[in-house]
């Protein structure tokens, strides 16, 4: 009894410090949908938060909750990290975006940041990056550098992001080679590395030579490594422990720059919702080196790609291009919108199979 | 369609069963003494990261199996402890050391990520490997594939056939009338709890060496559940268990196989059919009279 009464006397002695605290800190946090030791994408979310930290230094403190799943759990969540005092939660997975906007209509006061989806609300901003232009420079590449012609592709859930991405770099292997095919698994998971091995297992033996993937582990790099003679992308994170062979260029997610000035338009009173896709230009995302393994003239190309989309000068869904039954999508020199590209739901000509509902 | 491989296909799904399969023989050891230990996962992710980590560093992946086992059993030893001698209620200690396993992983795995882990030869048989069909499937794989494949058998035979097999079923049926007939129940149980440990211990080193090879936090991602759900729908028998990984990592394999296939299924029945297949075979497999062990969960104190 008397243990009892001194441990609450002490836990309340600390919920009155921390209060004190909170009022002159602002507090962000962040919820993960993996580990931030995936190596992939929550990894690059947590150098953000980490970035966050460096730049504001005491003002501000981070708190973050790792592999949260997508779902009912994910509302439990961020509710828990808004009833502990944050004035900006920053929700990482496209499927949070249910739940971020459940929980911001209880707590008004509360900035909410949504990533990758495409709902707000007064107090909640959705922010992503134009993933499909890095989507385009791996397609080049790929379609060069593919002998067998076939080219595996590691999908998690059929979303618009994904498709977006699959499209994107078909486009732009088909183009410098006509003969490309490529073979899609649904994995229907952001994360498992076991399951995405046995992906990147089964493409390579259906003759796939390079694996482009949309799964936020370094496991079928590892796979592709052991088969010896594939070739493959860094997802979301650089994966530099794979290069030069065979992770032989990479997107990678830059979110710091983004953290750095949401928080900070927090502290100044000045954040409003809005709606941020940035892109290569803005330098939200990041083509990783082009490693030797790939030849100079086919570098060369990719880099031209890359400066083309940067400058604005070149957008990667340009007509002419049909939708997968044949019809016409985009007419000749017409470029795609940006509502259609975000609620993106058909492939483009050329590519077999289905999209799951 | 025709573009599957059945050879690499049938190799492939060894591959994926091995692991759940040696994490369901050491839970269904454990429960057939009457013990249930929902910490399979956690103990599966501390062998994945400490056989990992051993073998990273002795540059011998034999080490780092053994490391595994040794991993497995001492967080095992802390859910018999709790539960034998602290007499702590089994599921919530099983789901703890579940939540505990991962943590304590993530924290042994800082810096072990991006490491390549030393390659594990494939054993070699001779002139068995070169056969046409049969040495690819089944006389192209590493030494742990094979030992998880002995262990069923020895698990069966010593369940079925031995003294110490009996007096453990007995443990697990009727712990009073075993301690009356002056077995140690709490002895038993703890032996078969470290069992179990070092098992679940293997089954995750075998993703972190051999199935994926490298460390990634979080890698078991479900597996040791799917392991614990077997064990049930296996109802307690080690060649059902053995049955139950192959069909879930062989349905596994070829549902990725057919989509890579372009096979016209539609995917969302693809990704649902190793958990459908495998719980309505089991499940009618099941029919007969066979059921948990009774003591199955129960708290033994030898006063009571």
């Amino acid at each position: 009894m008397t243990l009892r009464h001194l441990l609450t006397t002490v836990a309340l002695a600390l919920g009155l410090a921390t209060g004190a605290v909170a009022q002159d800190k602002t507090k962000v946090g962040f919820i993960y949908v993996g580990p931030i030791g995936d190596g992939g994408w929550t990894y690059e979310h947590d150098k953000g938060r980490l970035a966050v930290e460096a730049h504001f230094g005491d003002a501000v403190e981070t708190t973050y909750q790792e592999s949260v799943p997508e779902g009912a759990d994910a509302e439990r969540a961020i509710t828990q990290m808004a009833l502990q005092g944050a004035d900006l939660i920053f929700t990482t997975s496209f499927g949070f975006m249910e739940p971020t906007l459940a929980v911001a209509a209880k707590f008004p006061n509360v900035k909410f940041e949504h990533a990758t989806g495409y709902k707000t609300a007064p107090n909640v901003s959705t922010y992503s990056a134009r993933f499909y232009e890095g989507r385009a420079v791996q397609g080049h590449i790929a379609g060069r550098m593919t002998k067998s012609n076939i080219i595996g592709y590691i999908a998690s859930y059929p979303i618009p992001e994904v498709i977006r991405g699959i499209n994107s770099a078909y486009i732009h292997a088909k183009k410098v080679n006509p003969d490309v095919e490529f073979k899609i698994i649904w994995a229907y998971t952001w994360f498992d590395p076991a399951k995405e091995a046995d992906a990147a297992q089964a493409l390579i033996e259906q003759g796939a030579d390079v694996i482009l993937q949309h799964t936020d582990s370094t496991a079928p790099q590892a796979a592709a490594e052991k088969a010896g003679n594939v070739v493959t992308f860094g997802q979301a994170s650089d994966m530099a422990e794979y290069a030069p062979f065979p992770r032989v260029s990479s997107i990678i997610d830059n979110w710091a720059p983004y953290y750095i000035a949401r928080t900070q338009a927090v502290i100044d009173g000045t954040w409003e919702s809005t709606e941020t896709w940035d892109g290569i230009g803005p330098g939200m995302v990041k083509i990783g080196e082009i490693s030797d393994a790939v030849p100079a003239d086919v570098k060369a190309e990719a880099l031209a790609l890359k400066d083309a989309m940067a400058s604005g000068s070149y957008h990667p869904f340009t007509g002419p291009l049909n939708r997968q039954d044949g019809s016409v999508w985009l007419a000749e020199g017409e470029v795609a919108d940006d509502g259609t590209l975000l609620g993106m739901d058909f492939y483009v000509e050329g590519i077999t199979g289905q999209i799951p509902n | 369609m025709g573009a599957i491989d059945p050879a690499l296909l049938l190799a492939a799904i060894i591959v994926a069963a091995t692991p759940i399969l040696l994490a369901a023989l050491g839970e269904l050891v454990v429960e057939r003494a009457g013990v249930l230990n929902l910490g399979v996962e956690g103990m599966m992710i501390t062998g994945a990261i400490c056989g990992f980590a051993v073998a990273v560093n002795s540059g011998s992946p034999a080490l780092g199996f053994v490391a595994a086992a040794g991993g497995g059993a001492v967080l095992a030893l802390l859910f018999a402890v709790l539960t034998q001698v602290a007499l702590a209620n089994q599921v919530a200690s099983g789901l703890a050391l579940t939540l505990f396993g991962l943590g304590l992983s993530s924290l042994l795995g800082q810096g072990y990520q991006g490491i390549k882990p030393p390659p594990v030869p494939r054993l070699d048989l001779g002139p068995l490997s070169d056969l046409p069909f049969l040495g690819r499937v089944l006389f192209s794989h590493d030494l742990m594939a094979y030992l998880a494949l002995a262990l069923v058998a020895v698990v069966w035979a010593v369940l079925k056939y031995t003294r110490a097999g009996l007096i453990l079923r007995a443990v697990g049926e009727n712990h009073d009338a075993a301690h009356a007939l002056g077995y140690k129940v709490v002895r038993v149980r703890v032996l078969a709890i470290l069992f179990g440990g070092a098992c679940a211990g293997l089954g995750g080193a075998y993703i972190s060496l051999i199935r994926v090879p490298q460390w990634t936090e979080g890698m078991t991602s479900g597996a040791g559940w799917i392991a614990l759900a077997l064990v049930v729908f296996a109802s307690w028998k080690a060649g059902r268990v053995l049955l139950g990984a192959w069909l879930f990592g062989g349905v596994t394999v070829l549902q990725l196989n057919l989509q890579a296939a372009g096979l016209a299924i539609p995917v969302e029945y693809l990704s649902m059919s190793p958990y459908l297949i495998t719980i309505l075979v089991l499940v009618i497999m099941a029919r007969d009279k066979s059921r948990a062990p009774a003591s199955l969960g129960r708290v033994f104190h030898a006063s009571q």
